[in-house]
């Protein structure tokens, strides 16, 4: 650098802390050196983050959030405005990109243990972007004020009506601004999707890379890196983010960006079948009608597996709770995740054979949840979905079993062992009750959910606990 | 007391009493936020009666009209359907509309007037989650169909006088508005001021 560049800098260091935060951020913040594939979907989710920024601030220049106007604004974007349709698509790809990426990062977390001890607070600052994000992705549907950004944003809504105590029509009420989805509903959803959220995005964005730079990065080993230091302080398996791994992330923003842009380009509304599309489905090409609902409606793909779950619990004396609280359960269970973990070792790596069983098993149930909320329901796929919800909430609730080291079946844990089982059992009973299913597939659900349980739970519990492999002090190559 | 010495029980009080003051600030300035969020005074005054002149709704047919920005279905049942709709009490969630909105004449068995039985008018909206059910006079959803409504959100069914089936999503019929006959082919639905027609 010239001398005059470097003065410069010298003044600006004593007035804003810019080489601090340059070196604590990125030249000097040691991550460990054995990342690998799983560890792109971090800073792709920030390149996300931005593109839907940008984009969007350029397609409020354009949109008009009322009900009279907002579908035909944003076909006047798609056909009359310069280069309109690109940044459209960007934003409506961009979405779906960023659950996507999302997901993946959340399942890193979730095979590495980056959610242990210390780094529940990342974690939980996590599963609230995640949050946020599902409300941004919701308010953002209604805006096209399409068939189904209006019906969709009806099924939610009335979610909240269900909410018994006479709380929940008001609320819902309140949520709209009105009886029905109207006007004003598009008026504040803009100001939520534009404004409100963004911000919230940001700053919980924020939080969880500060807290992430305060401990430092997990890594698929599980290994402390700050454990093992060299005399100059820095860690041994520890190299600067900044050439190392901004260089790397840039390759995977490259494969990104070519995937990205080639359903951009190619396959915007991400159609799979004549009438089904997953990224913008085509019941939205018609403008909103309060008086229509479309012949299937189905949230988009991202939601699909909760709303699954929602479709799965039958109504309870006469009110649809129940299943509001299970779908909402499904991702409040998220937040306890630190704390189900009882094994000694983070990484799946060093766990035993019952964490592979359980995440297999469970992801396969939320690729399947996400299936059957994309179709119509029919009584054996809501059985299917029925046990597919057990397998989502056994990796959870039975994981303080399956993950101890040691048989501690005692205490409060029988009684819970317990309940989860006559749970179970009732389910079970629950599905042989049902006669509109043929025998063969109740038998195979009853089958699944029965070694499921005495597998994860049962057999943990009080014959065998989890085989732990000894964690090397320093990471490996592998 | 010495000027230097730092009365800390007085500091705490005068702390927790500034903090206490400040949250009830705090939740009063939230008020007006809040309730700015609740339905306007336009939107509450959007409900008027809306007239409906059925002049050459034909039996079998259909209606949908808009009231309070929800549609609202008059059905011409045929005879054939209001004696249908005595086969059904078993197959039903609420056969009586005990557990459901209607206004007193109309809960019966048509769920309509006494005096005009064939008229059917009910909120189109599902009762499960707002979705708008189908007219499906006669394609049948399953076997031993006997006309009715269909929602296409989540399958919950309903016969020609609005009652939910047993086993649906849906917990309770749809609900009638209020509603009476201002002469013999005009309905004024929203309002029943002047008693039965």
């Amino acid at each position: 650098m010239t001398s005059k560049a470097m003065a410069l800098l010298g003044w600006v260091d004593d007035r804003f802390p810019l080489t601090k935060l340059w070196k604590e951020h990125l030249s000097e913040y040691y991550a460990p050196k054995n990342f690998n594939f799983w560890y792109f979907f971090g800073s792709l989710a920030l390149l996300v983050l931005v593109i839907q920024i940008v984009s969007g601030i350029f397609l409020t220049i354009h949109y008009k959030p009322d009900a009279e106007l907002a579908f035909a604004s944003v076909e006047y974007i798609m056909r009359d405005v310069p280069w309109g349709w690109f940044v459209r698509y960007m934003h409506s790809t961009g979405a779906s990109a960023f659950f996507i990426v999302v997901y993946l990062h959340m399942y890193r977390g979730l095979i590495y243990g980056s959610y242990r001890k210390p780094r529940e607070l990342i974690w939980i600052f996590g599963v609230f972007i995640y949050l946020a994000l599902m409300a941004e992705a919701f308010f953002g549907y209604l805006l096209p004020w399409g068939q189904m950004s209006y019906w969709g944003a009806q099924v939610i809504v009335n979610l909240f009506a269900a909410i018994p105590f006479g709380i929940g029509e008001p609320l819902s009420e309140w949520i709209r601004g009105d009886y029905v989805i109207s006007d004003a509903t598009l008026n504040r959803f803009f100001a939520f999707h534009v404004i409100a959220v963004p911000l919230v995005l940001i700053m919980l964005v924020a939080a969880h890379i500060m807290a992430l730079h305060e401990v430092g990065s997990n890594n698929p080993d599980g290994v402390e890196i700050k454990k093992n230091k060299g005399a100059d302080g820095i860690p041994l398996d520890g190299i600067p983010f900044h050439p190392y791994y901004t260089v790397k992330d840039i390759l995977g923003v490259v494969v990104f960006m070519i995937g990205f842009f080639a359903v951009m380009f190619f396959n915007p509304t991400m159609q799979v079948t004549d009438t089904l599309s997953l990224f913008i489905e085509s019941p939205n090409f018609e403008p909103a009608n309060p008086l229509k609902t479309p012949e299937h409606i189905a949230p988009v793909w991202y939601f699909t597996p909760f709303y699954a779950m929602l479709r799965a619990v039958p109504p309870m004396l006469g009110s649809q709770f129940p299943g509001v609280l299970v779908m909402g359960a499904a991702i409040v269970v998220l937040f306890f995740l630190p704390w189900l973990d009882k094994s000694p070792v983070k990484s799946f790596r060093y766990k035993g054979t019952y964490i592979r069983v359980a995440l297999a098993t469970f992801v396969i149930s939320f690729i399947l949840l996400g299936y059957f909320g994309v179709i119509s329901a029919t009584a054996e796929r809501t059985m299917i979905a029925q046990c597919a919800t057990v397998i989502y909430f056994g990796y959870f609730l039975y994981m303080p079993f399956y993950s101890r080291h040691e048989i501690t079946a005692t205490g409060w844990r029988a009684p819970l062992v317990a309940l989860y089982s006559i749970l179970t059992i009732g389910l079970i009973a629950y599905w042989w009750m049902n006669d509109e299913v043929s025998a063969t597939l109740k038998l195979i659900v009853s089958v699944v959910t029965l070694v499921y349980t005495i597998y994860l739970l049962i057999i943990p519990a009080y014959v065998k606990a989890d085989t732990v492999k000894q964690v090397p002090d320093r990471v490996t190559s592998k | 007391m010495s000027n230097d010495a730092v009365d800390t029980s007085k500091r705490r009080f005068l702390v927790a009493l500034t903090s206490a003051a400040g949250a009830v600030g705090a939740v009063g300035v939230a008020v007006p936020f809040i309730s700015s969020m609740n339905p306007s005074a336009r939107a509450e005054a959007a409900g008027a009666p809306v007239e409906v002149d059925i002049s050459k709704l034909q039996p079998g047919e259909r209606l949908i009209v808009e009231f309070r920005k929800k549609p609202v279905w008059v059905v011409y049942r045929t005879e054939q359907n209001l004696a249908d709709l005595g086969k059904l009490d078993g197959r039903l969630q609420d056969p009586k509309s005990e557990g459901s909105i209607q206004p007193e004449y109309a809960q019966n068995k048509a769920r309509s007037r006494e005096d005009r039985k064939n008229i059917l008018v009910v909120e189109g909206i599902c009762t499960h989650l707002g979705c708008s059910p189908q007219y499906r006079p006669d394609v049948e959803p399953d076997a031993g169909w006997l006309g009715g409504f269909y929602c296409p959100c989540h399958g919950s069914r309903f016969d020609l006088a609005g009652r939910v089936y047993a086993g649906a999503p849906a917990p309770t019929n749809l609900p009638i508005p209020k509603y009476q006959f201002i002469n013999d082919t005009t309905i004024l639905v929203g309002d029943d001021s002047a008693g039965a027609a």
